[in-house]
């Protein structure tokens, strides 16, 4: 495999990693702007483990992901104390008092950023993506998905069938950070640097990108998200590589790509994968009678 | 007859607006209560009181001997009292084995699987108990109103309550529908569970109930049996608007 094929799989897996910490508290209807807040805590704890003090890969980037675990544990709980674009701009401002934070250490690099020398690779990357994915596909089977769902339909009836609505939602923010931080502890070993100008607000609005146009009323929607905004773009270059007639694809894709977006906001608001959608999928193939398609709200 | 649910001098105000004013009743054990009134008499603010939706001002509630007034949301399902909303309240990207597996939330380990049919084996037997076995993997939403509105019921149903309070359960149901929902509500009252219905089809509450207790204007007008209901002359003045003359007729 190509040295550039293995950095796009290894960027691919990481981006799906991190879109799915935010699909976690997406699903439970918390909106996370901040999601390279998390990422950052999780790369600077396990980039400073490795780097600093020594310690062992396998060991630095899960402590990471406990890093940034409990930094989200802690942050829940102001943060559910706010609603709808509030709570938004919440989680956006505590990513950027990570990134203040973490650019006057200079020990950690500063406005230079950190660079690492572990690195892990795909081998490493993709088998934690492959772990991230049926985690999460896991939790969202068990009941707790089912409540995190209940919540984010309506959160007053499920509090009324008896579903915890604050333990809950801390519980689903703070599983969010966790994978968050795994993906940052993972993004700052693949490309041996990390700062934090490059994983800013647009970091964290492309990954609530990946989620919501993806779809969070299952959990393929991240997936498909992930693959979307990391290999669409690619595959645009690559095109204006190989055909001169669209060679305004090189520094033009992202106005192509920016028109795809806004297409399927409009043709899909509620996120491309939908349970209506997979239900009909499933009925198509078992040979049923097709239910009427809604989709529904986003 | 012991009282399952028991409101005394209960009173709400949204406001300067006094909606519910000093309310007092009773649910009998077993009993088939409905809760009548004109449209805005407080039927449905009363259920959000019993199910703590609304905090009451003033008054006290009793369920299955205590006092429930300051208990929690989410502890008065697992206390044994579920109910149905009037306006349907499904979640509506979930499927309806889903939304109904979500009425046994308190009855079960957040951890446990909720996928597969071993999961919701429970569940499936509840939704074909009342006709609807054929729509277990289908996302509500996409289903039409008069089988939401009853999967709604089967939900309450799967809290297993004791006290099973249902707000409008007919409301949009055609006949057919309506007589299955009249057999299954029969049923589950056989099992021991008291219902109390807040319902405007006349028929369906008479042929269902054996308590009625009337609301106008927040105030409890009458309790008694369906029979005396129609002969009240307080109920035929709230319901038509002037004092009554004579005997017998309809109220609705």
């Amino acid at each position: 495999m190509s040295g550039y094929i293995s950095g796009l799989l290894a960027m691919l897996a990481i981006n799906i990693i991190i879109a799915y910490s935010v699909f976690v508290p997406a699903s439970a209807g918390l909106l996370n702007l901040g999601a390279a807040g998390f990422v950052l805590v999780g790369a600077y704890s396990a980039g400073a483990l490795t780097m600093l003090w020594e310690v062992p890969l396998w060991l630095a980037v899960p402590s990471g992901a406990v890093a940034a675990g409990l930094v989200a544990f802690l942050i829940a709980f102001p943060i559910l104390r706010t609603r709808g674009i509030y709570m938004v701009l919440a989680t956006f401002a505590f990513a950027e008092v990570v990134a203040g934070v973490l650019i006057n250490i200079p020990a950690l690099g500063g406005a230079a950023g950190l660079s690492v020398m572990a690195y892990a690779g795909l081998p490493v990357v993709a088998p934690a993506a492959v772990g991230v994915v049926c985690f999460v596909a896991w939790l969202m089977a068990t009941r707790f998905g089912l409540s995190v769902r209940a919540i984010h339909d309506d959160e007053n009836v499920a509090h009324l069938f008896g579903v915890h609505l604050r333990m809950t939602q801390v519980v689903a923010l703070t599983i969010g950070g966790a994978i968050g931080g795994l993906g940052g502890g993972l993004l700052v070993h693949q490309f041996n640097f990390i700062d934090v100008q490059s994983t800013g607000a647009m970091f964290s609005i492309y990954v609530l990108l990946y989620v919501l146009m993806g779809g969070t009323q299952t959990v393929w929607g991240p997936l498909f998200g992930a693959f979307f905004f990391t290999l669409v773009p690619e595959a645009l270059r690559k095109l204006s590589e190989q055909d001169p007639s669209l060679k305004f694809l090189e520094g033009g894709r992202y106005i192509v790509f920016g028109l795809a977006v806004v297409l399927l906001m409009m043709w899909r608001p509620q996120g491309v994968v939908t349970r209506t959608m997979l239900e009909n999928l499933r009925s198509s193939l078992r040979g049923d009678k097709v239910a009427p398609t809604g989709g529904g709200r986003a | 007859m012991s009282k399952v649910i028991e409101l005394t001098g209960v009173s709400k105000s949204f406001g300067g607006l006094k909606v519910i004013d000093d309310v007092s009743f009773a649910v009998p054990k077993g009993s088939r209560t409905a809760l009548i009134g004109p449209n805005g008499a407080g039927k449905s603010t009363v259920f959000n009181l019993i199910s703590g939706v609304y905090p009451i001002d003033t008054g006290r509630i009793n369920a299955l001997d205590q006092d429930i007034t300051h208990m929690s949301v989410a502890h008065r399902v697992a206390h044994g009292v579920a109910r149905s909303f009037q306006n349907i309240r499904l979640m509506p990207h979930l499927s309806t084995v889903e939304n109904v597996m979500l009425g046994e939330h308190h009855l079960s380990s957040p951890w446990a699987l909720a996928r597969g049919a071993r999961a919701s084996e429970r569940a499936r037997a509840a939704l074909a108990d009342a006709g609807l076995g054929t729509y277990p993997g289908q996302v509500v939403a996409d289903l039409p109103y008069g089988i939401q509105k009853r999967i709604e019921v089967v939900r309450a149903i799967m809290a297993q309550p004791q006290i099973l309070l249902l707000d409008e359960p007919a409301a949009g149901l055609n006949h057919v529908e309506t007589d299955e929902l009249r057999r299954l509500l029969e049923r589950l009252s056989e099992r021991g569970i008291t219902l109390l219905v807040v319902e405007h089809d006349m028929p369906f509450v008479r042929t269902l109930c054996n308590h009625v207790v009337v609301l106008n204007f927040g105030k409890k007008i009458f309790e008694g049996t369906p029979e005396a209901v129609h002969r009240d002359p307080g109920v035929l003045e709230a319901y038509l608007g002037t004092p009554a003359r004579t005997g017998g007729g309809h109220a609705a």
